[in-house]
């Protein structure tokens, strides 16, 4: 096509220009680095071809005693697998659950309140987010403040630390923010008209609620869920510390490989989680694309 | 606020804060206990200010962010330019994809991208560590540059593309139209940018837990060192420190974002007035 802007060849030059540096940087730094997760994934220590660190994900076992003392054979890695999905998954709805009704009120506040409220809630994101968790677990173990606050109003104390609810609960601390965020910046887009509309036309509120609100905070909901699922199902130091190191969960697996300088089957588990985040992503992304087209 | 409304997010915020409120709390304990207050005292944080392991960390962390900060907004800012005058539709789709990679893929796999490649090449070269302050500096400019881009984006899309080639029709160079027309109109979105950046890169301990040598140590892997043994009251100091460090930092850009919003409003006034007075 002939180049009919004023700026003429020049300005194309410099186009050209500004963007080299950072895509020459991307290619270094973004791409290559993920073919090198794929390429130790995939050979041995002495960089031949293998499919053993990937085989060897599904099919190691190892023996755990449950609490009855009976002991049984797992496939470790497929289990740590499913933990890590399901405390994350719980995790998220615990977010969802929290952060869509307190991003709703936020929305509906005055401008100054929302600014006041935003700020309030991004506090806790710029905390580092090892003392926040650190922070639990002295209020959760087990002569801890929770149960000294449980304990004067008369309740036998709980045991939480070392359990899943406590990595649970550090995750939907630290995540928290990530739900709320996204989901109070489409509602406060949001046409009011819509709404009174839906109002004239003799909807009631919780109808407005399930056919006007919560459609249209669909994308803010998906970006939310994204935002919370990806960190806590990768996250390492969360369980080291409230689950007391009992609950492996898929970061730790690759933390501790990388520990152990077992890079190639370090490489084989993040790849392995890489694609999995990868395929939720796309089918996420599927079932987003096609309630916004209804 | 309805009462229940105003209940409600009462609940949220004392989830959000009782545990930094706990945590301001015992940095003044006498005690060494994190969870039975024996009396008031400055002690750790005296300790603190003796702990020059920490406070190397805190320049480290410091200079590390500068850098990276400075280094990712020149170069995303530069990037969004580029990207925003792409008349190809694939070529655009393709830089949007992997300017997302870094946002979507866990901090754990960019930092074990990184790593992987880090040892890789440095094992080429023959090093026994290739991992030092300047890998890490490469990790954090890679993990903020997608942020920058998102800020800028956006305000060079809104902006009036006329504006520039106006300049230039006025005789401008293409350079000079850049720097006098774009620049200022995309400004608040660079200056978010670098904010962001500078805070992620402060605040980062996955990818640099991974990409950090030995002998450079950022106060979040400082952090992390010091939860691997007995924690004492000196890091809720620290916290503390910090906390109050956000604060004022969020303050002061809040307040600075409403006087940079009046003073852009009250120069477009005079503009016009301007305009006006040379019509009639």
């Amino acid at each position: 096509m002939k180049n009919t802007n004023y700026a003429g060849r020049r300005g194309g030059m410099i186009r050209g220009l500004s963007l080299a540096p950072y895509s020459v940087w991307a290619l270094l730094f973004i791409l290559v680095p993920l073919f090198f997760v794929a390429y130790y994934a995939f050979t041995d220590n002495s960089f031949h071809f293998t499919f053993g660190n990937i085989t060897r994900f599904f099919t190691a076992t190892s023996s755990v005693t449950d609490d009855s003392g009976t002991a049984r054979e797992v496939h470790t890695y497929l289990l740590i697998f499913m933990r890590s999905l399901k405390l994350a998954v719980i995790s998220t709805i615990i977010c969802l659950i929290m952060g869509y009704p307190a991003a709703y009120i936020i929305s509906k506040a005055s401008g100054r309140t929302q600014k006041i409220m935003i700020t309030l809630i991004m506090i806790p994101m710029w905390m580092n987010f090892l003392i926040r968790t650190y922070a639990w677990m002295t209020i959760l173990q087990d002569t801890g403040i929770f149960n000294g606050l449980i304990g004067l109003l008369g309740l036998r104390p709980v045991h939480i630390i070392g359990t899943e609810s406590a990595v649970v609960i550090g995750m939907v601390y630290d995540y928290f923010p990530y739900m709320i965020l996204p989901i109070y910046s489409v509602m406060a887009k949001m046409d009011v008209k819509l709404i009174e509309a839906a109002r004239d036309l003799g909807c009631n509120g919780f109808g407005v609620l399930h056919r006007v609100i919560w459609p249209l905070s669909l994308p803010g909901v998906f970006s939310g869920i994204t935002m919370v699922l990806v960190p806590s199902i990768s996250t390492f130091y969360i369980s080291q510390k409230l689950g007391n190191g009992k609950f492996y969960l898929i970061g730790d697996a690759i933390e501790g490989q990388y520990v152990a300088n077992n890079l190639h089957f370090a490489a084989a588990i993040a790849f392995i989680l890489m694609v999995i985040l990868l395929l939720c992503m796309a089918v996420m992304q599927r079932a987003a694309n096609r309630r916004a087209a209804v | 606020m309805k009462p229940i409304s105003k209940f409600y997010t009462a609940l949220i915020m004392l989830f959000l804060f009782a545990p930094i409120a706990i945590l301001l709390f015992f940095s003044f304990n006498e005690a060494k206990s994190l969870s039975v207050f024996s009396g008031f005292s400055l002690y750790w944080y005296r300790e603190l200010l003796r702990d020059s392991e920490t406070l190397g960390a805190v320049r480290n962390t410091l200079l590390l962010a500068v850098s990276a900060a400075v280094i990712s907004t020149a170069m995303g800012t530069a990037a969004a330019v580029g990207i925003n005058k792409l008349r190809s539709r694939y070529l655009r789709a393709a830089m949007d994809t992997v300017t997302n990679i870094p946002m979507i893929n866990p901090d754990i796999i960019t930092g074990i991208s990184l790593m992987l490649m880090f040892v890789f090449v440095g094992r080429l070269f023959g090093a026994a560590t290739s991992l030092s302050f300047w890998t890490m500096l490469i990790a954090h400019v890679t993990f903020c540059l997608p942020y920058v881009i998102l800020q800028v984006l956006p305000k060079l899309q809104q902006m009036d593309k006329s504006l520039p080639e106006a300049a230039m029709d006025l005789g401008c160079t293409p350079l000079r139209a850049f720097l006098k027309v774009e620049i200022p109109e995309i400004l608040p979105g660079v200056i978010t940018g670098l904010i962001m950046a500078f805070t992620l890169s402060l605040d980062d301990f996955v990818i640099s837990y991974f990409t950090a040598g030995n002998g450079f140590q950022t106060l979040p892997i400082r952090i992390y060192n010091m939860t691997k043994k007995t924690v004492t009251p000196k890091m809720y100091a620290l916290a503390t420190i910090i906390f109050f460090v956000i604060l004022a930092l969020l303050l002061i850009s809040n307040l600075t974002d409403s006087d940079g919003k009046e003073l852009r409003r009250r120069a477009r006034k005079k503009h016009l007035k301007s305009k006006e007075v040379a019509s009639t």
